[in-house]
């Protein structure tokens, strides 16, 4: 027996260690904002990071030159103030002296001219993926563009960004680029404390982050939560009114969903989260107070194959596109508040002085008409010499949602046409590859703004652009867009991207556009001042919880 | 006992060669690259990413250097979550993992015997049908179902638990419910079946017929032979439990190394895929190694001499 009880005694102990290393329970209450991740940040290195997860971390670690308020508009940062010169080419930052890292270090105008270098250095490892938001500056791309290139500068003083002083910054740009400083408050452009230059693993621990930003890094359990803290060198600090941001990388929708009605969340859903969208209409009327749908200044659209039979025919793509319902489709299928898209550039994005949609409306550039499209569908079959309407496969990927959109196309196609689409998913990489290297018929796209502009969509389709998954080249579209770059007029800007638009949609159709993407996600009543922009980029620096 | 072991140590590293061979190779040929996204990373940064891997290379030197670096036991980096080594990543995810597994382990046999045990003593009693009502449950409900269903009524309606997390003693209920519940289930049937057979063996009678106390015969004499079959299957269990929470470790958002390995399959973040595999291989091996260890220690009877060659 007195084994026994040994064993007992044993295994109690075991427990008790194993329990001992759990941790403490994390509370929600006031002045602490809990949201989910759902996945571990891959990089919090302005530099190296280029995902949504990574970007909500940042927003709270660090401020760039400028921000952006509730409406879109930019507002001073570290930079109080700004001339622009008369040519529009170069922009003066003016810094605030009372601009602090969080060990109380000054932030100055070498640190920005040391981050925007860092992001440009050809030599940089792992090399930054979004380098060419730097591109404005003159000589950047030249500079960072270092294999193959003949024109490339190795000296990376002829960059056109320069420290006059301590809290002066010059920065000179290659075209005149009207929307540089929605740009400044993007995340690649953030400023980087010098000590990155000893430790290139520096953003990979709570430890060695040394940020600007209204919030420091307490603590990082990779994959399982990170915790911000105010920072109390924060110029603003009297604005900052959270004691703490908790987050939590919780990859399941579900969960997430009960996290937030168990008040285990603050905030659920859009832009690092998921609200699954057979709940939307639940929750529209048990949570209307919680529930918040905005527009995100996305696309969601089919790409037609332009170099491959049968949808090399005009008329065949304009019979498919005009052919489907797209408010039966945001009604009844995705439900999530999107918008019926009939263009490409989304309502979302500002253009001169009012936004680019409300001066160019997309009903002109399509319209949905059934027997048209019976009619040019016939038409365009003969064209290619086809008896019937061949075998076509629409390619998706996994993932919420895309399924049901593609059976709800395939249904229209086959009652208002009588034509037989095929439906396959992929994996998404398997799906990416297929599609750059234009192994397909139709298949899904989406798109997302950059930056406050419609060039953000409108140049990825040049001829040249890595983005370009249709084999679509169009000499005059290319030129538009040129044009356009080299503008310092937002009018005669704006009008070139409508013509350039045209281009791609009303006379090629060489897109199907479906729907204008929402953001849907939940607040709890007791939090304040959370901000979100054009895209549905959250900023919770500001926001308060009771 | 020398030859034996030997042996055994030579098995284990060809069979993770072998494994590290087509993991490799099968890795590669799925479509698509760590750098692959919605929106285009601009040639030329892809291909110094590319290089800065060591993806420019051709695969066979790939494949040497990788093997090269495993020999001195370097996993590599990360390539989707930058400046972190793989080896860190798996020893921090594999201790939610392997709390996690250790409680349902130890709950699930616990349990187990017990119940076991105790529709055995109560053979044909209501007790034994309420024991293998359980059972049978616990058989057939798939862990995601049982992870859900606690999830929603002890989580959200009721509330006595978190929904997700582990950060306290009690959110590991749940999880450890969900893992625990299809070894409980089989390990009863397993101690009841045996003890039955036991119980009625000549020795336990002798036993009966000496004045010895119930309670003494059932845990002295009946269940020492009666927990043989269990013993075997705890070996495959623990790999088992440890290998494969996958969705249990997702539905309560437990940071394990699970979710690791399957992220890091559609990130094609190939050194991870690598790691992880090849970690999962040695548990398994380790696994079966202790089960032929508990196995003498049990039943002195099985001699390592005897079972030499019996499994690989």
């Amino acid at each position: 027996m007195r084994k026994t009880w040994l064993s007992i005694l044993a295994l109690l102990l075991v427990t008790g260690v194993l329990l001992a290393g759990c941790g403490t329970k994390n509370a929600s209450g006031p002045g602490i904002f809990n949201m989910n991740l759902s996945s571990d940040p891959p990089s919090l290195d302005p530099a190296l990071a280029q995902d949504s997860v990574s970007f909500v971390v940042l927003t709270g670690l660090y401020e760039g030159l400028t921000r952006k308020d509730a409406e879109g508009n930019t507002i001073p940062g570290v930079a109080e103030k700004w001339d622009i010169s008369g040519d529009k080419k170069t922009y003066t930052f003016h810094l605030r002296h009372d601009a602090k890292w969080s060990n109380g270090d000054p932030v100055t105008a070498h640190d920005f001219e040391y981050a925007w270098k860092r992001v440009l250095d050809p030599n940089l490892n792992p090399a930054s993926p979004y380098a060419y938001q730097l591109y404005y500056i003159k000589n950047a791309q030249n500079y960072n563009m270092a294999a193959d290139n003949p024109d490339h500068i190795s000296d990376p003083n002829q960059v056109g960004v320069k420290a006059l002083d301590d809290y002066t910054l010059q920065v000179e740009l290659e075209n005149p680029t009207p929307y540089f400083l929605s740009i400044t408050s993007f995340w690649t452009l953030f400023p980087v404390h010098q000590s990155a230059k000893s430790n290139p693993a520096w953003a990979s621990k709570a430890e060695t982050m040394i940020t600007n930003g209204a919030f420091k890094m307490a603590s990082w359990k990779h994959g399982n939560a990170i915790d911000l803290v105010p920072n109390e060198n924060y110029y603003a600090k009297g604005e900052v009114k959270l004691k703490k941001v908790h987050f939590y990388m919780v990859n399941n929708a579900s969960t997430e969903m009960m996290m937030f009605h168990t008040g285990q969340l603050s905030f659920a859903g859009f832009p690092t989260g998921e609200i699954p969208a057979e709940q939307i209409g639940k929750l529209k009327e048990i949570n209307k107070d919680e529930l918040h749908i905005q527009p995100t200044a996305g696309t969601y659209y089919y790409a037609f194959n332009l170099t491959k039979q049968p949808f090399d025919n005009l008329n065949i793509r304009k019979a498919l596109t005009m052919a489907i319902d797209r408010q039966l489709i945001v009604d009844k299928v995705t439900k999530g508040g999107q918008v019926p898209a009939y263009g490409f550039v989304p309502p979302s994005i500002q253009g001169d002085g009012q936004m680019f949609r409300e001066q160019y409306p997309d009903t002109g550039l399509l319209s949905e008409d059934i027997a048209q499209a019976k009619q040019l569908l016939a038409q365009g079959l003969k064209e290619e010499g086809l008896a019937s309407f061949p075998p076509v496969t629409l390619t998706i990927n996994d993932g919420a949602g895309h399924k049901q959109v593609a059976e709800a196309l395939a249904d229209m196609w086959r009652k208002n046409l009588g034509i037989e689409v095929q439906i396959q998913t992929q994996e998404w990489k398997v799906f990416l590859q297929n599609r750059t290297s234009l192994n397909y018929d139709i298949a899904r796209a989406g798109w997302s703004a950059d930056y406050n502009d419609p060039m953000t969509f409108i140049d990825m389709y040049t001829s040249t652009s890595g983005n370009n998954d249709l084999g679509f080249k169009n000499p005059q579209y290319d030129a538009l867009v040129k044009q356009a770059y080299a503008s310092s007029d937002q009018q005669q800007r704006m009008q070139l991207m409508d013509q350039a638009e045209q281009i791609l949609v009303k006379d090629n159709m060489a897109i199907l556009p479906v729907y204008y993407y929402s953001g849907v996600y939940m607040v709890q009543q007791n939090v304040q001042g959370l901000e979100m922009d054009y895209q549905g980029q959250i900023d919770f620096t500001r926001a308060s919880v009771q | 006992m020398v030859r034996y072991w030997g042996g055994k140590l030579v098995s284990v590293i060809i069979s993770l060669f072998v494994l590290a061979t087509a993991t490799f190779f099968l890795m590669k040929a799925i479509p698509g690259d760590p750098f692959t996204s919605e929106k285009a990373v601009p040639p030329e940064v892809k291909a110094k990413l590319m290089a800065f891997y060591g993806l420019d290379k051709p695969i066979w030197e790939q494949y040497l250097i990788y093997l090269k670096k495993l020999i001195h036991l370097d996993l590599g980096t990360s390539m989707k979550s930058q400046y972190q080594t793989v080896s860190s990543i798996i020893t921090d995810s594999f201790g939610y993992s392997l709390r996690l597994g250790i409680f349902a382990i130890i709950v699930s046999v616990i349990v187990g015997v017990g119940l076991g045990v105790v529709a055995a003593m109560y053979h044909r009693k209501a007790i034994d049908g309420i024991a293998m009502v359980i059972a049978v449950l616990g058989v057939s409900i798939p862990n995601f179902v049982l992870a859900s269903m606690t999830q929603y009524l002890f989580g959200y309606k009721l509330q006595w638990f978190q929904v997700a997390g582990l950060n306290g003693p009690f959110d590991y209920v749940l999880p450890v419910l969900a893992l625990a519940a299809l070894p409980i289930a089989y390990i009863a049937r397993l101690t009841r079946s045996t003890m039955l057979e036991v119980l009625n063996a000549e020795y336990i009678k002798t036993a009966k017929a000496k004045g010895l106390k119930r309670s003494v015969t059932i845990v002295r004499h009946a269940l020492r032979n009666g927990i043989l079959p269990v013993v075997t299957y705890v070996g495959p269990m623990t790999a088992n439990i440890l290998t494969g929470s996958v969705v249990v470790e997702r539905i309560f958002g437990i940071p394990g190394l699970g979710k690791y390995f399957v992220d890091s399959v559609s990130n094609r973040d190939y050194t991870l895929i690598m790691g992880i595999t090849l970690f999962y291989a040695v548990i398994l091996m380790l696994a079966r190694l202790l089960t032929d260890l508990l196995y003498g220690l049990v039943d002195p009877r099985i001699g390592l001499r005897s079972r030499k060659g019996a499994s690989s």
